[in-house]
C-alpha cells in the first residue's frame, strides 16, 4: 500500500487531486482533521517539513488557506495540503508538536496574515515590530505609497 | 557636605517641604519605569496594554526558563559536543547574552538572545526580521514579468536560483518549454553561481575561525564569476536574467574562454583552500564536533542542502526532480556522516568540485538553438522583427506595458540552491500578476534551528555555527 492510499484509506474527508507539472499531490484537508492528518502524513512517510504559508483569497468562502508542503526522501514524493481557514474566526491547530519545523513559518503566517495557530508555544510577531497594526498580506491591506511630486500636477503640494 | 552653603547659586530660597509620598507597590513603581523608558525613546507613540503587561522588549524577549514552551523543542538531541549541567543553575548564575543585529560573525542582521551558564549556551533565541521588506507583498503589485527583479533581491549570493526557481513555478503554470539552449544556460549560470556562493561561504567561514586570509582568497576566486555574470547580464548581482520563458540574452561572445579560464582559477584556488584549511589543527579543533545536528532533527525542521547532507542524508533536488534538463549531465551528491561543521566544509568543498564538472560539461555540450521560448506572449520578439512586423510591435506593446495573463492554478516548484531547498509557491487567479506568491527559502528554516545545534556548547562555537549554516539574511527576512 502505497503512502497515499494509507492516507486516502484512513481519511475518507480529504480530497485529494494530482499535479503533473511538477509531480506532486495536493490534499484538501478540513480544519477539523488537520492536526491528525499531518501526523498520519509524517508516519505514512512523509516525514520532512518543508514549509507552511498562508493564502488570502478574500472573496471566497473560507477567505484563508493554510498551504502545507511535506516531502518524501524514499520514494522521492511531494503532499501539499490546504487548509481552509474561515474569515469569522481564523484559527487552526499547530503542528509544531509533529513538526517542530514549522515553529518560524506558523509565527509569520500569525504576522502577515493573522492567522491564530492554536496551542503555538510562543506565537509572537516575526518580522514585524510588535506595535505594527494589521496583517500585511491580507488582501484589504493596502500596499500603500509615497506621494510624488510632479511639476503642474494639482496633487502637488 | 550637605551643610555647605551653595556658593554658586546661593541659598535664597528656603528649601519647600514636600508631602511625604505614598509608599507604592513594587508592580506600579516597575509600570512607571517602564513607561519612562518607553517615553524616552519612542515618545509620542501609545504603548499597545498587552505589551505593557510583560516586557518592555515585546515578543523579543527571552521567557523565564520555565515558562518556554519552546525549550524542549529546541534542545536537540544530546551529542558528544554537549557539555550538560549535573543540576540546573540558579536564575542568578544565568546571563542573557545579546548578539546581534551588528555582530559581524551573523552575517548580516541576524539577531541571538542567547542564555549563558559560564562559558555554556543553555538557550537561544534567533530573532529575525530586519532586513524584512515585504517582498511577498511587493510581488503581488508587480507582474510576472518584473517578478524576478524582485525575487532576484532575496538571496543575493545566489540571484540566479531565485531567478530560476520563480521562472520554473511560471513556467509550470503557464505550460511554456524552454529550448534546449536556455536550459543550458540556466544550468551554466546556477552552477557558477552555486560556486561563487559557496566561495562566499568559505571566505566568511574561514574568517570567522580566525583564517582571515580566507576572506581575501575566497572573495578573489569569486570576483572571476562575477566578472563573467557582469559580461553575460550587465550586472555583478541582482541579474533579472533568468526570466519566465527563457533567459533575457544569449551568452557573449567568446564565453567558452571566460568559463575555461573561471574553471581553471577557481580549480586551482579551491585546491589551496584545501591545503590551507585541511590539515590545519586549529581549523580541525573548531569545526570537528561542533554545532551537531542529525538527519532526524533535518527531517523534522526542514533542514536541507548541504547541511542535510552533511548530516547523512543523501538527497539531491537535483537528482531527484531533475529540472533544466540537470539530468543530462553527469555528478555526484557529495555527503557527511557526523553532521557537523567540518563535515558541511567538506560537503560544500565537495559541491564546488561537482558544480565545476557540471559547467565543464555544459561547456562541452552546449546546443545550438534559441535561448528563449518562441511564443510571443510570453517572450518578446527579437528587436530587428518590431521594425518590420506590426504584430510585434504589439507583442512588444502588450508584454511591457500589461504583461501576460497566466492561468489560474497554484503551484509549488523547488530548486537546488546553494543552501538547500528553495521553492516558489505561487497562486494565480488569471491575471498579470500573482495572487500570491510565497518563497520557501533555506536560510529561514537553517536560522530556526541554529537552538537546536547550539543548546549546551560553548560560546566559542556560535561563530563557527551560524558560519557553517551559511544563512543569507535577506533570504531568510525577504
Amino acid at each position: 500500500m502505497s503512502m497515499l492510499e494509507q492516507l486516502t484509506a484512513a481519511f475518507p474527508s480529504v480530497d485529494f487531486e494530482q499535479v503533473l507539472d511538477p509531480p506532486q499531490d495536493v490534499a484538501h484537508v478540513p480544519a477539523d482533521v488537520y492536526l491528525d492528518f499531518v501526523a498520519a502524513a509524517k508516519t505514512a512517510g512523509f516525514d520532512v517539513f518543508v514549509n507552511l504559508c498562508g493564502v488570502d483569497y478574500l472573496r471566497r468562502d473560507p477567505r484563508f488557506e493554510v498551504v502545507v508542503n511535506l516531502l518524501s526522501y524514499e520514494p522521492p514524493a511531494r503532499l501539499r495540503l490546504r487548509v481552509g481557514v474561515p474569515a469569522s474566526d481564523p484559527t487552526v491547530a499547530t503542528i509544531t508538536g509533529v513538526f517542530p519545523g514549522a515553529n518560524f513559518y506558523e509565527r509569520e503566517t500569525f504576522d502577515l496574515f493573522g492567522i491564530v495557530f492554536a496551542g503555538h508555544p510562543d506565537l509572537t510577531r516575526l518580522v514585524l515590530p510588535d506595535d505594527w497594526e494589521g496583517h500585511p498580506l491580507r488582501k484589504d491591506y493596502s500596499v500603500g505609497s509615497v506621494p510624488v511630486r510632479f511639476k503642474g500636477s494639482p496633487k502637488a503640494t | 557636605m550637605s551643610d555647605t552653603p551653595n556658593v554658586v547659586t546661593g541659598d535664597l530660597e528656603a528649601p519647600t517641604t514636600e508631602a511625604p509620598q505614598e509608599p507604592r507597590d513594587a508592580a506600579s513603581a516597575a509600570a512607571d519605569a517602564r513607561r519612562e523608558v518607553h517615553d524616552m525613546w519612542v515618545a509620542g507613540t501609545e504603548e499597545p496594554e498587552w505589551m505593557r503587561s510583560y516586557t518592555n522588549e515585546g515578543a523579543q524577549e527571552m521567557l523565564e526558563a520555565d515558562q518556554d514552551p519552546a525549550r524542549e523543542l529546541h534542545r536537540g538531541t544530546v551529542v558528544e559536543d554537549d557539555f550538560m549541567e549535573d543540576e540546573p543553575a540558579d536564575d542568578d548564575e544565568l546571563q542573557i547574552l545579546n548578539m546581534g543585529p551588528q555582530h559581524p560573525s551573523t552575517h548580516g542582521v541576524l539577531r541571538l538572545h542567547l542564555e549563558l551558564d559560564g562559558e555554556t549556551i543553555r538557550r537561544v533565541k534567533p530573532i529575525i526580521g530586519y532586513l524584512h521588506t515585504g517582498m511577498e507583498k511587493t510581488a503581488e503589485t508587480l507582474t510576472y514579468m518584473q517578478g524576478s527583479t524582485n525575487v532576484t533581491r532575496m538571496d543575493y549570493l545566489s540571484p540566479m536560483h531565485m531567478e530560476l526557481a520563480f521562472s520554473l513555478a511560471v513556467e509550470s503554470l503557464l505550460g511554456v518549454e524552454i529550448p534546449e539552449r536556455g536550459q543550458a544556460i540556466r544550468v551554466l549560470l546556477t552552477e557558477l553561481n552555486r560556486v561563487s556562493s559557496h566561495l562566499v561561504w568559505a571566505a566568511t567561514q574561514g574568517t570567522d575561525l580566525g583564517a582571515v586570509s580566507m576572506l581575501i582568497y575566497g572573495l578573489r576566486d569569486r570576483e572571476y564569476i562575477l566578472e563573467f555574470f557582469e559580461k553575460t547580464t550587465g550586472l555583478r548581482m541582482n541579474h533579472n536574467f533568468i526570466r519566465p520563458g527563457g533567459v533575457a540574452a544569449d551568452l557573449p561572445d567568446g564565453w567558452e574562454e571566460d568559463v575555461e579560464q573561471i574553471i581553471e582559477k577557481v580549480s586551482q584556488g579551491v585546491s589551496e583552500y584545501e591545503e590551507l584549511l585541511n590539515g590545519n589543527p586549529i581549523f580541525q579543533d573548531r569545526t570537528i564536533g561542533v554545532g551537531v545536528i542529525t538527519p532526524e532533527e533535518c527531517k523534522a525542521l526542514g533542514v536541507s542542502g548541504p547541511m542535510a547532507r552533511a548530516s547523512g542524508i543523501k538527497w539531491d533536488i537535483r537528482k531527484a526532480f531533475p529540472y533544466s534538463g540537470i539530468d543530462k549531465y553527469d555528478f555526484e551528491v557529495p555527503t557527511g556522516k557526523h553532521g557537523d561543521v567540518w563535515d558541511r566544509y567538506q560537503v560544500r568543498i565537495a559541491e564546488i568540485w561537482q558544480s565545476l564538472g557540471i559547467v565543464r560539461q555544459v561547456l562541452e555540450t552546449m546546443p545550438a538553438g534559441d535561448y528563449r521560448t518562441p511564443d510571443r506572449k510570453v517572450t518578446p520578439p527579437p528587436r530587428k522583427r518590431i521594425d518590420e512586423s506590426m504584430e510585434a510591435l504589439i507583442h512588444h506593446f502588450k508584454l511591457f506595458t500589461s504583461g501576460y495573463k497566466v492561468p489560474v492554478g497554484e503551484t509549488y516548484r523547488a530548486i537546488e540552491s546553494p543552501r538547500g531547498e528553495l521553492g516558489m509557491y505561487i497562486v494565480s487567479d488569471g491575471r498579470e500578476r500573482p495572487w500570491r506568491m510565497h518563497a520557501r527559502t533555506p536560510s529561514f528554516n537553517h536560522v530556526q534551528a541554529l537552538p537546536t545545534m547550539m543548546t549546551d556548547s560553548l560560546v566559542a562555537d556560535i561563530v563557527a555555527t551560524i558560519a557553517s549554516a551559511d544563512p543569507v539574511l535577506g533570504d531568510v527576512d525577504r
